[in-house]
């Protein structure tokens, strides 16, 4: 399956959790947020919370604005 | 003096909200964020860069300062709404700078989805703070709605015009009940000091300290503008008069 992960797509081979989606960009253990066809999905639910084909993540963090 | 600025229930001893945008590095920016004496600062949120090092969020952390999420770069209410709740899912805070620009020209605010988006996220128990026009009714509209402050703009984002119309930043500080902040424009310390003296109860700047030559002492200049404002605010100025009044005495 293919999904799209912050605007680039992404080809699984099998199941994929958004944990393991987020974790192909970071392993910050806080500040980030991920977001499934723009829904946001809070951290505790990322790694049950599996991803389907077609799917839009977006994955954000904090940097210097403002 | 104690004279704390208290917004949402949260008291701060600093009257200078600063942003962390514009900094050459995260050092510079360190140093700026301690001499500026803040203890509020805004982030931006944005797409995880797998590449990126250091965080200025372990910045502001380690500083012991309050951050505060803006929803900078959103043109719709949509957007700002979707980024503030990525904001308060990343950062653990239900507070947000909402900005919703019109264009990438003036980056003025967009006044309909400004509104529509402040209404929403209050609706969701956000403590909004949105960056305004310098427009006493729409500051008054957002208040109606429940944010809890108006931040209207001096000059644009990054312009450092200073105040361009302090008559309608007074209009805007006398009939507020939430405090008035007064966001972007700002140049150098004069226009921070006459944004206090002006009743505002905090000034929110980032341009004027992270692009200056040197941003550590222009920080400290802030801080300083910043304080002497709110005590000649507080002290009460005197009227302007035509003609000279003695101050020494005639007789004698």
């Amino acid at each position: 399956m293919q999904v799209v992960i912050n605007g680039r797509p992404h080809q699984a081979s099998g199941a994929m959790s958004l944990a393991q989606a987020v974790a192909l960009l970071t392993t910050a253990a806080s500040g980030v947020a991920a977001a499934v066809n723009g829904e946001v999905v809070r951290r505790p639910a990322w790694e049950s919370t599996p991803l389907a084909d077609g799917d839009q993540v977006e994955v954000l963090t904090a940097v210097q604005g403002g | 003096m104690d004279d704390p600025f208290i917004i949402a229930g949260e008291a701060f001893s600093s009257r200078l909200i600063m942003g962390t945008g514009g900094a050459p590095s995260l050092d510079v920016l360190d140093r700026a964020l301690a001499a500026s004496g803040t203890e509020l600062t805004t982030v931006a949120m944005r797409r995880v860069d797998p590449a990126s090092t250091g965080s200025v969020l372990d910045l502001i952390a380690a500083r012991g300062i309050k951050v505060l999420p803006n929803t900078a770069g959103c043109f719709t209410a949509a957007e700002a709404v979707r980024v503030a709740r990525m904001a308060r899912a990343a950062l653990g805070t239900n507070w947000v700078k909402l900005e919703v620009i019109a264009d990438e020209h003036t980056l003025l605010p967009d006044p309909v989805e400004l509104l529509d988006a402040a209404e929403q996220l209050v609706a969701d128990n956000f403590t909004v703070l949105p960056y305004t026009n310098d427009d006493p009714v729409l500051a008054r509209r957002l208040e109606q709605v429940g944010c809890a402050a108006v931040m209207p703009l001096g000059a644009p984002i990054g312009s450092g015009l200073g105040i361009r119309n302090q008559h309608n930043i007074e209009l805007i500080v006398e009939s507020a009940t939430v405090p008035v902040v007064l966001d972007a424009g700002i140049g150098t310390a004069s226009d921070a000091a006459i944004a206090m003296e002006l009743g505002c109860a905090a000034v929110l700047l980032a341009t004027s300290v992270t692009r200056a030559r040197d941003p550590e002492l222009m920080a400290e200049a802030m801080r300083l503008a910043v304080a002497s404002g709110r005590l000649a605010f507080l002290a009460g100025r005197v009227p302007r008069r035509r003609y000279a009044r003695a101050s020494s005495p005639p007789a004698g």
